[in-house]
């Protein structure tokens, strides 16, 4: 690796351009190409100067990302003046701009006005430093506590449950990958350190899978008994406080198996009774899980995942099926299993291959019941639209004719017309914007009808508009990749939809401060009817001031994940965020 | 700033140097030949060697030169006189070849690398003092502004530039092909050969072919060299090479090989035979190689020992005696009626007691063989106060727990919350009462970490209205209103890096970005003295263990020992190739150890100031250096993540602990030295066996003699645990004096 790093260390120096872009700046007009050159290899031998000497004051201040403050210091080390008045933000907000064939990042400075800053109230104090201690080590063991990490990082449980072999004394893992990385490199970079092991010394015995202890002390025994008891009582306040803990809590991972056998009893228990508001709350409880970026859960999908299913199949999960909004359950937990799908999903367990056959053989099964059936589909599509082109469209012919038996036919029972309904809405829902993709563009009613059927007409005006949207959507991209970086004074706005599998996405593409709630409907209420391609604007606002409401970063989202023309824009957007230090050290 | 015309530059460079040096050269014969009159000859050699007479002079010189063995001077002058080989030939028929001068026929060639070799194996029997090379290197490197362009006319010298890479090649086939045992020993080569063969590319202006080479060849180079590769790689103009100082520290300093004398006769005989000059010249001029006799060095051996800006530290470099023994305790009598008193309340215990006691005291009565005198360096006088200090150390002593293996101390985390990222240095005072932090925004803080508060002394009005003669005289000065639990001392402009509390506690030091130390008062928590010296950021700074006197590093490479009392260091010490990182006083307070960005530690003598010991095997930057309570050994943390281990007294490495995977910050060995802690910016505590790490190591003769050191295979073995913050990097680590481990540092939220 470090030789391929190499050569392009040598190499890197400042585009010419950016040498006439500041020239310009400063009024010289026309700059030689050959001054251009020949400057931007002296100014960027300077920077490189500048930055390996900035790093020394990041050592030195022990930290590691390199502030402007750094930069400043290695400055008047040279007797260079400093360039005062930078802070250090999270990230510096570069804008792009292109034309006249010319593309630059650039830094916006504002006029600020004096009198707005005088006339803003005054920022919160910061809060002063203060020394805190606590028992890191007790003889030789790391006691359970809030201020001590979590026993067993994610990577690890994630190791632990993938390869249940190569389970290792915690403090010889590290060591182990590093040797391991050595062994990689040192093909190429000649063994670097020397001393190294043959590979497989230790490994070469076999190591029987200690036994974990899942002991809880008494603390979080109390703990998993408040946050059970909050998560399916009656307070609403308190449920959302112990879902947000269980999202963002990194000392969970001991207690996961006792939540994972909470939930899926919970939903064996409340599926007899047709209790719906605690199914919810339990599906609730599983999204929480997932989401917490501590937690692995590959072990405890065999108690998680069939009560998923449970919830999306179920045949009743309410007392009053003509009243209750159990179709909100069924997507809810259908966006989970699609969910834990994309992120389990290897070719040693097999989950989706095996979800997709149990949903598609109840769901051709004739017999099968409205609910069910609705339940099979949205669990289908939420796969994805190669599922929906696959194993949906194709069935739609059939569909329809049922749908048409039950609202034509005579009326045998009221909940089945209901389900049909439902169904139907369903269909037309995730169809539309997958046939509005794959199909091309004259929507003809007649031709519709000849290939789907029943639904053929209703289908064909879905399309229509979901065309229109999609080309409303393509132009306010346009809009946004000019304003992608324009603070706003507004806060959220959110189109439409839900939270679902946005949500979730979110944290590795903007840093979402903790003070900010996503915006995610309550699987409860009903849903609206939306097309994927739904946009979220999520705006996050600064950690430190929540008082001034800064914002700074505007981003546009959209809860599908593939083939979404943003995409691109949004990792541009992110591979900006580089730390300094790591920009520092590819110089 | 640009070359305007480079032949004429050149000229009037060498004009330059010859004049200076010259000078320098005939300087120094004055002193030797002490022969007064001879000032002339000086303002005669300002002319252009070149008339008969001159010449005359010049070789007279030399030939002085050379029945003293002065082989160092007798190559600069030559060199710099413009004589070659041959000029000399006549009148000195062993004649130490000159490569430099001129480009030698062919003929000469065989004579020429004849020479060279027995100038090498001249200079390694004649061990120099143990002064020397520090002084050499002082001479050169710790100049203010070496001028640049003396340094650089030695790349002057042309070589066809499309050649270069052939020549590089050619000698790589050629070690690629030798028998495995010398292989890693000429490998060393590559790299000096290869920066310097860059170096030479770029200042003669042959800008892409310097590109090419360096694209070429910097992959094998080896991977702890990165770092200056990457600067190298920047600099690809002859301007850059304008006050670059790694640039200067190629050229102003040897890089030191160590190669077998087997191996090195290969190289020779190789580079005779290909008649290869470019090369021999960087061998002659810009390496020095240490020849020794006996088995050529392992791969390892040679990895655990490379690895420094300017190759390893010579072997006579470590040859000084080091008096690593500990002062002899004052004796104090230790008041018996509190001891029985406490013994009183447990039994069983005064049976354990009362030998332990004696072995401390027949431990202080004799004097320990290693030891330096007692008044080799005059320490301060023992107040009452520190005596009390030391009852209270004595007995706190007793109560300590004895750490092991299966006996694995408790930590304690101290963590700052709110810091922002700005805490820089931390501190505790050896009784763990209070803690110092120095912060990114030019405060010190200190905290008090036991019940009692921290308070002002009286003002001075305030104070005249005291009785002095009352018993609680101590109590009444203090002022009651001032208490707190934390006190902030304003007064650095720059960040503070360093931080130590003085042994008795009244005095805290503290260095800064702004080039200052300053001493302040934990009386009256005000700033007593700044001391300045360095003018730039001063990166660390500790007090003696016995109190007075301190040592401050920093950017400027020097470092000081001061006296609190005195405005003006003590002692400097210059000899580092790159900013000073950390520095720590030995236990007995004789010596000061400094770790450098260079990727050397280096050990000075406060008595005579001289560097008694040069370590190397860091790949990296030096952040944390340890003494053991014993003073025989030393650990030593460095960017690359590796505590490396060190017998004082033998200047040996003796182990190396691989873990960390971030810079090593804090290092400190427990009370009895049974156990390492160390703690790292990748948020780890790690605890180490030390002392089967120093029992595994088996000295002997040879070993020591040569320092050829087979280190154990396995540091995983002694590793004892890990301890993983939750995001607070670990800065500062502490044992209390009953072995209660104490960390510190920033919560990163």
């Amino acid at each position: 690796m470090a030789e391929e790093r190499r050569p392009k260390q040598c190499t890197v120096v400042l585009p010419t351009e950016s040498m006439k872009a500041m020239a310009e700046s400063i009024g010289v007009g026309q700059l030689q190409e050959e001054s251009c050159a020949a400057l931007s290899e002296e100014v960027s031998y300077r920077i490189k100067d500048i930055a390996q000497d900035a790093l020394k004051f990041m050592h030195h201040g022990k930290r590691c990302k390199l502030t402007t403050s750094d930069i400043d210091h290695a400055l008047k080390l040279k007797n260079v003046e400093p360039l005062y008045g930078f802070q250090s933000q999270e990230f510096i907000p570069f804008r792009f701009a292109s034309g006249g064939g010319r593309e630059l990042h650039f830094y916006e400075e504002k006029e600020v006005d004096l009198s707005d800053i005088i006339n803003t109230p005054l920022p919160r104090v910061p809060l002063d430093v203060s020394l805190k201690a606590h028992w890191f080590s007790i003889e030789g063991v790391q006691p359970a506590i809030p201020e001590n990490p979590p026993p067993a990082p994610k990577e690890q449980q994630k190791t632990e449950s993938t390869e249940p072999l190569k389970a290792v004394k915690p403090g010889q893992e590290e060591e182990g990958a590093i040797q391991k990385g050595q062994g990689a490199t040192s093909a190429e970079a000649k063994g670097q350190f020397g001393l190294k092991p043959p590979l497989g010394k230790k490994d070469g015995l076999m190591r029987m899978k200690p036994r974990s202890t899942h002991e809880l002390s008494v603390e979080q025994q109390l703990y998993y008994k408040e946050i059970t008891e909050a998560c399916v009582g009656s307070c609403e306040a308190k449920r959302a406080e112990a879902l947000q803990s269980i999202a963002t809590d990194p000392g969970l991972y001991q207690m996961l198996p006792r939540f994972s056998t909470f939930i899926s009893e919970g939903v064996r228990v409340n599926v007899v009774q047709n209790n719906l508001a605690l199914l919810i709350y339990l599906m609730r409880m599983v999204k929480a899980l997932m989401d917490n970026p501590t937690l692995y859960l590959e072990k405890y999908l065999h108690e998680l995942i069939p009560a998923v299913v449970t919830c999306i199949v179920s045949k009743q999960l309410c007392l009053r099926p003509d009243v209750d909004n159990h179709w909100a359950l069924r997507d809810f937990a259908a966006r989970l299993m699609a969910q834990s799908c994309k992120t389990f999903s290897t070719t040693t367990n097999n989950i989706q291959s095996r979800i997709t056959k149990t949903f598609t053989k109840s769901w051709l099964d004739d017999k099968t019941q409205w609910t069910t059936r609705y339940g099979c589909i949205a669990g289908l599509s939420e796969l994805g639209p190669d599922v929906i082109k696959t194993l949906i469209l194709p069935r739609l012919t059939v569909e329809g004719a049922r749908i048409k038996a039950v609202s034509d036919g005579p009326v045998v029972s009221n909940i089945d017309k209901i389900g049909a309904d439902h169904v139907q809405s369903l269909l037309l829902k995730h169809c539309a914007s997958v046939i509005a993709k794959a199909r091309p563009l004259p929507d003809n009613v007649e031709q519709y009808r000849a290939d789907y059927g029943y639904l053929g007409p209703m289908l064909c005006s879905h399309v229509v508009k979901a065309r229109a949207q999609a080309a409303l959507q393509a132009q306010q991209v346009n809009r946004t990749t000019l304003t992608i970086t324009q603070p706003r004074p507004t806060l959220t706005v959110s189109q439409s939809g839900i939270g679902g599998s946005g949500g979730s996405r979110t944290p590795s593409i903007i840093k979402v401060p903790s003070s900010l709630t996503l915006m995610s409907t309550r699987p409860g209420t009903p849903t609206q009817p939306s097309p994927p391609a739904t946009k979220y604007i999520v705006m996050a606002t600064s950690s430190g001031s929540s008082s001034t409401q800064q914002v700074l970063w505007t981003a546009v989202l959209t809860a599908t994940g593939k083939g979404d023309p943003e995409l691109p824009l949004l990792q541009r957007i992110s591979s900006l965020e580089l730390p300094a230090s790591e920009i520092a050290r590819r110089l | 700033m640009a070359a305007v015309q480079d032949g004429q530059l050149n000229l009037e460079v060498e004009k330059d140097i010859k004049t200076e040096i010259t000078n320098d050269g005939s300087g120094n014969i004055n002193a030797s030949s002490s022969s007064p009159g001879s000032t002339s000859s000086g303002g005669k050699s300002k002319s252009p060697a070149g008339s008969g007479e001159d010449q005359q002079t010049l070789l007279a010189v030399l030939q002085f030169l050379k029945r003293n063995k002065l082989t160092e001077s007798v190559d600069i002058l030559r060199r710099e006189a413009g004589l070659s080989a041959d000029a000399d030939d006549s009148p000195v028929s062993e004649s130490a070849g000159a490569g430099s001068g001129g480009v030698p026929s062919v003929g000469a060639d065989g004579g020429d690398a004849n020479s060279l070799l027995s100038r090498v194996s001249i200079a390694t029997p004649v061990a120099p003092p143990a002064t020397a090379p520090p002084k050499v290197v002082a001479a050169s490197g710790g100049e203010d502004q070496p001028d640049v362009n003396v340094v650089l006319s030695a790349y002057s010298q042309q070589g066809d530039p499309v050649l270069y890479p052939l020549y590089y090649n050619g000698l790589k086939k050629f070690i690629e092909s030798v028998l495995d045992c010398h292989r890693a020993e000429l490998s060393q080569v590559f790299y000096p050969l290869f920066v310097h063969m860059y170096l030479e590319l770029v200042y003669n202006n042959h800008e892409n072919e310097a590109k090419q080479f360096f694209e070429k060849f910097s992959g094998d180079q080896e991977c702890y060299y990165e770092e200056d590769l990457r600067i190298l790689s920047s600099m690809s103009k002859k301007e850059h090479m304008k006050g670059n100082e790694t640039m200067l520290d190629f050229r102003t300093s040897k890089f030191v090989l160590r190669i077998s004398r087997d191996s090195y006769q290969l190289l020779k005989r190789h580079l005779q035979e290909r008649q290869n000059n470019q090369i021999w010249n960087i061998i002659q001029e810009h390496l020095y190689i240490d020849i020794f006799d006996g088995m050529p060095r392992s791969k390892s051996q040679i990895d655990a020992m490379s690895g420094s800006l300017a190759g390893e530290g010579k072997r006579d470099a470590n040859k000084a005696k080091v008096f690593y023994g500990l002062l002899k305790e004052p004796e104090i009598e230790v008041p018996l009626d509190d001891e029985d008193e406490e013994a009183e309340n447990e039994e069983g215990k005064p049976k354990k007691k009362k030998p332990k006691k004696d072995s401390m005291g027949s431990k202080s009565k004799k004097q320990d063989p290693n030891a330096p005198q007692q008044t080799r360096i005059p320490l301060p006088e023992l107040k009452d106060s520190d005596k009390l200090d030391k009852i209270m150390n004595m007995k706190e002593a007793t109560k300590k727990i004895r750490l092991g293996p299966d006996n694995l101390p408790s930590i304690c985390f101290y963590s700052f919350l709110n810091a922002y990222q700005g805490l820089t240095a931390v501190d505790f005072t050896d009784d763990s009462s209070l803690i110092a932090g120095g912060f990114a925004d030019s405060t010190v803080r200190v905290w008090s970490v036991t019940p009692k508060k921290l308070r002002r002394v009286k003002s001075a009005a305030d104070l005249s209205n005291i009785d002095k003669e009352s018993d609680d005289v101590l109590e009444r000065i203090m002022d009651e209103k001032t208490a707190s639990e934390s006190k902030i001392l304003y007064g650095h402009s720059g960040p503070v890096y360093g931080i130590s509390f003085s042994p008795d506690r009244n005095y805290l030091l503290s260095s800064s970005e702004d080039g200052t130390v300053r001493l302040w008062s934990l009386q009256t928590f005000t700033c007593l003295v700044g001391y300045k010296g360095h003018n730039y950021p001063v990166w660390d700074t500790q007090f003696s263990p016995y109190g007075y006197y301190f040592i401050s590093g920093g950017h400027d490479r020097v470092a000081r020992l001061w006296a609190t009392d005195h405005y003006q260091p003590l002692r400097m010490f210059a000899g580092h190739l790159a900013d000073i990182t950390c520095t720590r006083f030995h236990p007995n307070s004789n010596y000061v150890a400094t770790g450098s960005a260079d990727r050397t530690i280096r050990l000075w003598d406060v008595l005579t100031g001289n560097c008694v010991r040069i370590l190397t095997g860091h790949k990296g930057p030096i952040h944390s250096l340890a003494f053991s309570p014993n003073g025989k050994f030393m650990a030593s943390g460095a960017t690359d993540g590796r505590v490396l281990l060190w017998d004082v007294g033998h200047g040996l490495m003796v182990g190396e602990l691989k873990g960390h995977t971030d810079t090593i910050y804090a290092l400190k060995f427990s009370r009895d030295g049974e156990i390492l802690a160390s703690g790292s910016m990748d948020n780890t505590v790690k605890l180490w066996d030390t002392l089967k790490a120093f029992d595994d190591v088996e000295l002997d003769d040879f070993t020591a003699a040569t320092g050829h050191i087979h280190l154990p295979e396995n540091s995983q073995e002694l590793l004892l645990g890990t301890y993983m913050t939750k995001s607070t990097p670990v800065i500062h680590l502490h044992f209390t004096r009953r072995n209660l481990l104490l960390a510190a540092g920033a919560y990163n939220p």
